[in-house]
């Protein structure tokens, strides 16, 4: 019998072990899978978690998909850390990437170096846009932010998809659904010639160091941690949560939008409806075993880009199902989440007495 | 059949996957729990019972599974947040994810595969009357069983003790736990109950609505659902008059072009949730009467 | 109801229960007999509640045995105590607001028992025991004192051999307690014994027939407590002679806070909407509010705080400026310092570090965090010194607030506001759930506050705290509140009236 015992204090030890844990236990598990897939499970996981380490190309593409996914889940944790759940990011990384391309389409084919810096602005602003309906729906309304950030996202697909099936679509083209090829001016410097890592990646560094200063150093984000800790202690303190609610949608929509932005004028180049490849929700689990900490964010955002490309690779060698990875993904958010427990309580084994444990209140 | 009954009749078929998932959302939030992965559990009984009706051949089998697979994966949630204390809404946003993921995976045999139609009552005479009889007497079976588990919810929670007790546990774990009820056991039944009944309404899409196997088919509306039991105010019979609201809605993109609509289909297509969160608006400018333990995890320490 | 007069009713021998890091009960052993009324008496944490939950079979015993009515008798769960004709009124009640009276009732009850014409049933028992009810309503519309008939109620439908009590006058009126005791009395007279859970010690000797002593989870005393005086009782259950601190004479100053036709529309589900007050406090003054639980305090302390915000900015006043729009900070900036009821999740946050609490509260007046930018330096000088100026017993600034106890973080808490020297205190509870050393050193810190030229207002709900602290006593009922009055002029009677909301502030002046 397996009891829990509360700990007189969150364990500080089990906060940082405990993701290494989860990341143990989904390749125990991830084996378990491969091996029911009928495939060689310890030849999957050394193509997916160790090949795409090997090589120049597969380090350059790490970065390209850790970007977005650090980006969006470094302001998402923001949130999150006050008890405020945008989990609509993926409608504002779309968003983002349709204003920030709207303005090198409008002006095209013109270009210069004050273009990419608007298309920027264009993109956050646009995640900002579309993270603020949330936000004024829960200060205006209380409508829960949940439900409302989550049905824009399937709201801002069709409207891409509007957009690129309408007014966007590449006069020159072949009718197909999609926006011209973005002009030079309007594509993300790429690090390497002949590579796709883009100078988003330091975009997200910074956001990194940003989220940590304004959580471990600022106000601001003392704030926060109060508001999701004891929302009645932040009401004793006066923060306001409507301010708090605000704050955080806009540092979540903006960097969602950035990140989409960042994926439009970088790998894809143009406005396409597959534009949406998931980022907003892999980013949550991002955020999480990332233990909602910016540093984290950026260790957990490398390791699950990883899955992706190393699933990519899998999927060829060993003609894996494409699902393969983001089953991945959910079992380490769920062992992630299991293994919590021992943050806050110890295990004691044993003695199964069928009273109910706990220290007196 | 004329174009009001064509419409009737499928908007009928677009509610009914939200009463199950609604109602069965319903009895998990009143024990006190808010799973946030009905969608998950939605797109796992619908490859479930898609995939074990195509294997046996017969239906009966398929729409077992899906509650199965359902009650399943409410139960890892149940392990994950009850016995292990975890976030809960970060938890049902896990089960929502994997639950995508895993679905895609033990369906990629199948896509592409066709269930065939599904079978509809038919009442000589009285299938045959004009309205009525198409809408009264001529649905699937599965539309009757929707409603019947409503009936069968509002009678348990109402009439029975155990119901009570349910009440009781959402309203205020911590006494319910003090009385001597089983809280964690209570609320592992209504999880799984909640999740066979998300389930079935995934089955219901792959099975009658579609009847064919699609990644993602369920397109949000196990967040509707989740919505409608806002909406309905924790009233059994409200999912109900909710999710026939939203069927009505979500009909508007399939008879647009019939109706003469002249607008583009993906403005139509997002019609339903854009409903949503208008009717979160107007609902939530009202007092709710969510269960005051709803979300909020229990440890029994004394 | 079958009796046997050759078994006392219940027999504790050496209970032991330990929970990590405490032994709550250890060796306890008393008999009960039928129709006794036995007191538990003991200070918080002498292992009062953990010992009747084992009766009651919430808890299971690590050691010992019990006997009742001459079986062994080993509860699982409260249901099996049920079966035996045992009930339990709790502390905190174990009621559904939401529901009921009638389902709240049929919960706490076996099946069998609710199934027939409950609501009769109710009806029936509570005129009996003169606790009157109204079946269909539902329990979150009900008083604190309605509540707690519900519970006895419940029990007494059973037909209960032994009632256990936690507490449960700490909610009522004095009036109510009358009521009360009568009922109990009558109960005891029928056969039914009681076992009351009490450290009221003029309660228990005018009700108890035997009262057992715990103190720090052991028996240490069996006595008759008509025999006793409260005096006595209370050295057996503390343990050493407490000397009361005495209220120094200050000189009354200028009028630091006053209310000026305060109103609060309550956002909860079941509050209490504040009505029409008018209050002046004065530099050197402590001013009580007493009254029972639920009557507005909870609003009250909000909309001083600044959690509510009052419709008129001059319905609230800090030393003579209007603070009614102004939010928490704002008021901190006049001075205002404030000490809510709840200390985890309310004035801390149980998770947080000593050092980040009292960035909550400390921030504006200590400037911790010139430029947004947190100081950490500072933040750990002021927690360190509030943790030694008011003896803290903590793990260190970075100890989570939780890890203390109740008695050690209300110390923290109050330690907090008091070193920002502020010219106004507000403080709901200041010692509920602390053990009697605490307690008497809060009573000190505040008087020493108010002696210092800080105007001082604290809510109460009891009365023994507000008289011995306080220099005028006004009574919160229904959201309004009566005129202060000099303690002197008042009487434990006229206050009593007051919190039933009978008679204002006036009449109770004509009885006083």
């Amino acid at each position: 019998m397996l009891r829990l015992l509360p700990r007189r204090e969150p364990s500080r030890a089990m906060l940082y072990l405990t993701p290494f844990l989860a990341v143990a236990l989904t390749m125990l598990a991830g084996l378990a899978l491969f091996a029911l897939l009928g495939k060689d499970p310890f030849e999957a996981i050394r193509i997916i978690f160790l090949e795409p380490l090997m090589t120049l190309n597969g380090l350059s593409e790490l970065t390209v998909k850790a970007a977005p996914l650090i980006l969006i889940a470094t302001g998402l944790a923001i949130g999150f850390r006050a008890g405020i759940w945008n989990i609509g990011a993926e409608g504002q990384y779309i968003m983002g990437a349709l204003a920030g391309g709207c303005v090198a389409l409008a002006v095209y084919p013109a270009g210069g170096p004050w273009l990419l810096p608007l298309m920027c602005l264009a993109g956050a602003a646009g995640g900002i846009a579309w993270a603020a309906i949330p936000a004024m729906l829960r200060t205006r309304f209380a409508t829960n932010e949940i439900l409302v950030s989550l049905m824009l996202v399937y709201v801002a697909i069709q409207f891409l998809s509007a957009m690129v099936h309408g007014p966007l679509r590449d006069p020159d083209g072949l009718n197909f659904p999609e926006s011209r090829l973005f002009q030079g001016g309007a594509t993300v410097p790429v690090l390497a010639a002949g590579k796709r890592a883009h100078v988003g990646f330091f975009f997200a560094l910074a956001a990194v160091a940003a989220g940590w200063v304004l959580l471990g150093r600022h106000i601001v984000g003392f704030q926060i941690k109060v508001l999701g800790q004891a929302p009645q202690a932040a009401r004793f303190a006066g923060y306001s949560e409507r301010r708090l609610v605000w704050i955080t949608f806009i540092i979540s929509g903006a960097l969602a939008g950035l990140a989409g932005l960042f994926e439009a004028a970088g790998p894809v180049g143009q406005l396409v409806p597959a534009l949406p490849a998931g980022y907003g929700f892999t980013a949550i689990i991002v955020a999480f075993l990332g233990r909602l900490n910016p540093i984290g964010i950026l260790l957990a955002g490398l390791l699950m880009a990883l899955t992706y490309i190393g699933g990519e690779a899998a999927q060829i060698a060993m003609s894996l199902p494409s699902a393969t990875t983001s089953v991945f993904q959910g079992m380490l958010l769920f062992f992630l989440l299991a293994s919590d427990v021992l943050v806050n309580y110890r295990l004691q084994f044993g003695r199964a007495s069928a009273g109910s444990a706990g220290k007196k209140r | 059949m004329d174009l009001l009954t064509g419409i009737l009749v499928s908007l009928v078929v677009a509610a009914t996957p939200l009463v199950f998932a609604a109602i069965g959302e319903l009895v998990v939030e009143k024990s006190g729990v808010l799973n946030l992965g009905v969608e998950g559990m939605m797109i796992i009984g619908a490859i479930a019972g898609f995939a074990a009706t195509i294997e046996t051949g017969s239906y009966v089998p398929g729409l077992l599974a899906a509650m199965l697979a359902g009650a399943l994966m409410a139960l890892l949630f149940g392990v994950i947040t009850l016995s292990l204390l975890a976030n809960q809404v970060a938890s049902g946003l896990a089960l929502t994810l994997f639950g995508l993921g895993l679905s895609a995976l033990i369906g990629q045999p199948y896509s592409g595969k066709s269930a065939g139609a599904f079978p509809h009552l038919y009442i000589p005479g009285l299938s045959d009357l004009p309205l009525i009889g198409p809408l009264v007497f001529g649905q699937d079976g599965m539309v009757y069983l929707s409603l019947a588990v409503v009936a069968g919810v509002a009678w348990f929670l109402h009439r029975t003790r155990a119901g009570l007790v349910l009440r009781a546990i959402g309203e205020n774990h911590d006494a319910a736990h003090a009385i001597g009820y089983p809280v964690v056991l209570y609320r592992y039944a209504a999880l799984a109950f909640g999740g066979a009944c998300a389930g079935l309404g995934g089955a219901y899409l792959s099975l009658v609505q579609a009847p064919l196997w699609v990644e993602r088919m369920t397109a949000g509306r196990g967040w509707i659902a989740l919505a409608l039991v806002v909406f309905a105010a924790w009233r059994p019979w409200r999912t109900v008059a909710g999710a026939y609201l939203f069927g009505g809605v979500t009909i508007l993109q399939l008879h647009g072009q019939g109706l003469g609509l002249k607008i583009e289909a993906q403005y139509l297509s997002m019609l339903p949730y854009l409903a949503t969160i208008l009717v979160l608006v107007l609902i939530s400018r009202s007092r709710t009467v969510a269960p005051a333990s709803l979300g909020k995890p229990f440890h029994a320490t004394t | 109801m079958t009796r046997s007069s050759d078994h006392p009713l219940l027999v504790l021998e050496g209970i032991s229960k330990s929970f990590p890091g405490v032994k709550a009960n250890d060796n306890v052993s008393f008999t009960l007999g039928h129709g006794e009324i036995h007191a538990l008496l003991g200070e918080n944490g002498a292992g009062k509640s953990t010992l009747v939950k084992m009766i009651y079979g919430v808890l299971q015993p690590d050691a010992g045995s019990m006997h009742f009515n001459g079986e062994p008798y080993r509860p699982r769960k409260p249901s099996d105590a049920r079966a035996h004709g045992i009930g339990m009124v709790f502390q905190h009640f174990s009621l559904f607001e939401a529901l009921t009276v009638n389902e709240n009732v049929a919960l706490g009850i076996s099946p069998e028992l609710a199934r027939d014409n409950l609501a009769a049933r109710i009806v029936e028992v509570s005129d009996y025991y003169g606790l009157k009810l109204e079946p269909e309503r539902l329990v979150g519309t009900l008083s604190v004192g309605e509540r707690q008939r519900v519970e006895i109620v419940r029990c007494l439908l059973q037909n209960p051999r032994l009632v256990i009590m936690d507490e449960p006058t700490s909610v009522l009126t004095p009036q109510e307690v009358e009521t009360l005791f009568r009922t109990l009395r009558r109960l005891a007279e029928e056969g039914c014994s009681i076992l009351y859970i009490s450290h009221k010690l003029e309660e228990i000797r005018s009700l108890c027939d035997t009262a057992t002593v715990l103190r720090g989870g052991r028996v240490v005393a069996t006595t008759t407590p008509a025999q006793e005086t409260a005096r006595s009782l209370a050295e057996m259950m503390i343990g050493t002679a407490l000397a009361a601190p005495k209220r120094a004479e200050t000189a009354i100053g200028p009028v630091r806070l006053a209310l000026d036709g305060l109103r609060i529309r309550s956002d909860q589900a079941f509050g209490i909407d504040i009505e029409d007050m008018t209050l002046e406090v004065r530099a050197g003054e402590i001013v009580g509010i007493a009254g029972v639980a639920g009557n507005g305090q909870v609003e009250l302390i909000e909309a001083l705080i600044g959690e509510l915000r009052a419709d008129r900015a001059d319905a609230i006043l800090i030393d003579g400026k209007p603070a009614g729009w102004l939010g928490p900070a704002a008021r901190r900036r006049l001075g205002l310092a404030s000490v809510p009821e709840e200390r985890l999740g309310h004035a801390a946050v149980p998770d947080l570090s000593l050092a980040d609490n009292v960035v909550l509260s400390a921030e504006v007046r200590q400037e911790l965090a010139p430029g947004g930018f947190i100081n950490s330096g500072k933040v750990q000088t002021f927690a360190q010194s509030v943790i030694d100026r008011f003896n803290v017993k903590a793990n260190g600034v970075g100890a989570a607030a939780r890890s203390l106890s109740g008695g050690n973080l209300q110390k923290f808490v109050v330690g907090r506001e008091v070193m920002q020297e502020p010219t106004v205190l507000v403080a709901s509870q200041p010692t509920w759930g602390v053990d009697a050393g605490a307690a008497a050193f809060i009573h000190e810190v505040l008087m020493d506050l108010a002696s210092k030229g800080a105007a001082v207002l604290v809510i109460s709900q009891d009365l023994d705290e507000l008289f011995e602290i306080s220099t005028r006593i006004a009574v919160i009922a229904g959201g309004r509140l009566s005129a202060a009055r000099p303690v002197g002029e008042l009487t434990i009677e006229a206050i009593g009236l007051a919190m039933g909301g009978k008679g204002g502030a006036e009449g109770s002046g004509a009885h006083a």
